[in-house]
């Protein structure tokens, strides 16, 4: 690792100063994706601010039709969460279906979003849902969050506080786990929300997205059979030693057809 | 810069100075010369530096030890009394869960992990939770087994 110096927010304010004070700050959430970048020494910050102190960054509340989670709540904490069980019992599974136990216990929910790892599952419940992302400036839309390959619409040292997830009618997430790693070769995560269907693709393009067609398709008809007519262009698709653009193609038509299966159950 | 860190390991009040930089897993291997908890991998993928942390299992490869400041830190070495056996570690011996032994360490931990939240575990739960430990020798039948027996034992000394 290069040298670094380290400091633990106490509040955002904190949080912030510390930011602002340093040369060229990084937050650290639960370090599960920054730390082995830093071993790796795919990253040279000067100044670590540790957000593990920061209450106002912990809760999972609800809010009328609506859940709001912290960015510091783990994986483990979402998965394990009745009121996120109960409201959005796809969003539960998909956290508790990240990686694996010791990684679920530290990893967070804004480490994850802010990261907009191609392969992270989190990026497909946040734009399959329509979720809100709530920084400490201003609030973003899903569909505007993620921009591209590990980019977000998060300017520099711009902090998330918390996502607001809306309740849906009925949703899933489906995910061919890379064998290793347990990320998405290719997830599907399909939400009906009254009238409006949200179909969100993870693992397969350099970064999520929504598939219109089967969005329209699910919308005439929330059923399996609906997708049936659908080809998936494996043209923006990713290639990789995990998996060929035609196979990854190939997997979201399956994955997608499994979610709206799990959906209607 | 430096910090100074309290922290509790294994029972013991420790303080000591350590640079950012420095992983957990190395403070307890080198500043402390607890070498059961061990590094097997760069990727954060392997469990053989399993610790628990405020009784929760975690990659200890993967925290840095100025986070750690103010926790509670438990290592293999803490699990009993010199000469003597943990209940999952007893479990692993008798079946032979073993063989050159390096996840060993990280297996018990997050066995006994298991062992806590799921005290009626079956064996596909077990599989699951093993997920973040890797083996290289064998074959992982002889684990779910010494877990599986090492849960009972645990769950049967507890009630
Ligand atoms: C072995 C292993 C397996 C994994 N498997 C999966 C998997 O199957 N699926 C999956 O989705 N993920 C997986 N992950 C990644 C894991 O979910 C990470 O926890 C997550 O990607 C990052 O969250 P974190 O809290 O650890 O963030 P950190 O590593 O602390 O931070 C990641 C980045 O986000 C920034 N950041 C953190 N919090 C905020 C915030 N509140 N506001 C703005 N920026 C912030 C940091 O500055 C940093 O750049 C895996 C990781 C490991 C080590
Ligand atoms: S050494 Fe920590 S996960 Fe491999
Ligand atoms: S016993 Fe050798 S790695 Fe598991």
């Amino acid at each position: 690792m290069f040298r670094f110096d380290y400091h633990r927010a106490t509040s955002l304010e904190d949080a912030r100063a510390a930011f602002d004070a340093a040369e060229d700050g990084v937050f650290l959430a639960g370090g599960m994706t920054l730390i082995p970048t830093l071993k790796q020494r795919l990253a040279m910050p000067s100044d670590l601010v540790d957000l593990s102190g920061v209450e106002a960054l912990r809760g999972i509340t609800l809010e009328g039709d609506h859940v709001k989670i912290g960015a510091m709540v783990s994986h483990k904490d979402v998965a394990k969460s009745p009121n996120v069980r109960d409201a959005i019992p796809a969003l539960a599974i998909l956290a508790g279906d990240i990686g694996d136990p010791m990684v679920r216990a530290r990893g967070t929910l804004g480490g994850s979003v802010a990261n907009n790892d191609p392969a992270a599952d989190y990026p497909g419940a946040v734009l399959g849902l329509g979720a809100t992302i709530q920084t400490d400036r201003r609030e973003i839309l899903a569909d505007d969050f993620f921009t591209a390959m590990f980019e977000t619409a998060l300017e520099d040292g711009e902090l998330i506080s918390s996502i607001r997830f809306p309740r849906p009618e009925r949703a899933a997430y489906v995910k061919f786990h890379n064998p290793a790693s347990r990320y998405a070769i290719a997830g599907v995560f399909v939400a009906q929300l009254g009238e409006k269907v949200r179909v969100a693709v993870t693992g397969a393009g350099p970064t999520v997205f929504r598939h219109r067609e089967m969005e329209q398709a699910l919308e005439r008809t929330f059923a399996p059979d609906a997708l049936e007519g659908i080809a998936v262009d494996a043209g923006p698709l990713n290639s990789d030693m995990h998996a060929s653009a035609d196979f990854r193609a190939h997997l979201v038509k399956v994955m997608a057809v499994r979610a709206v299966v799990q959906a209607l159950k | 810069m430096a910090l100074s860190i309290n922290l509790t390991v294994n029972g013991e009040a420790v303080t000591k100075t350590v640079e950012p930089t420095c992983l957990l897993v190395d403070f307890l291997r080198d500043d402390l010369q607890l070498t059961g908890t061990h590094v097997g991998c760069d990727t954060s993928q392997c469990g053989a530096c399993t610790i628990h942390l405020d009784g929760q299992p975690v990659k200890a490869c993967t925290i840095l030890a100025v986070q750690a400041d103010g926790a509670e830190i438990l290592t293999i070495e803490g699990l009993a009394p010199e000469g003597e056996l943990h209940p999952m570690q007893a479990a692993f011996a008798q079946h032979h869960g073993l063989q050159c032994g390096f996840c060993t360490p990280g297996m018990v931990m997050t066995g006994i992990g298991i062992a806590r939240q799921h005290p009626d575990a079956d064996e596909a739960t077990i599989r699951r939770e093993l997920e973040g430990n890797l083996c290289r020798c064998t074959g992982y039948q002889n684990i779910v087994k010494a877990v599986a027996a090492g849960t009972r034992l645990m769950t049967d000394s507890e009630s």
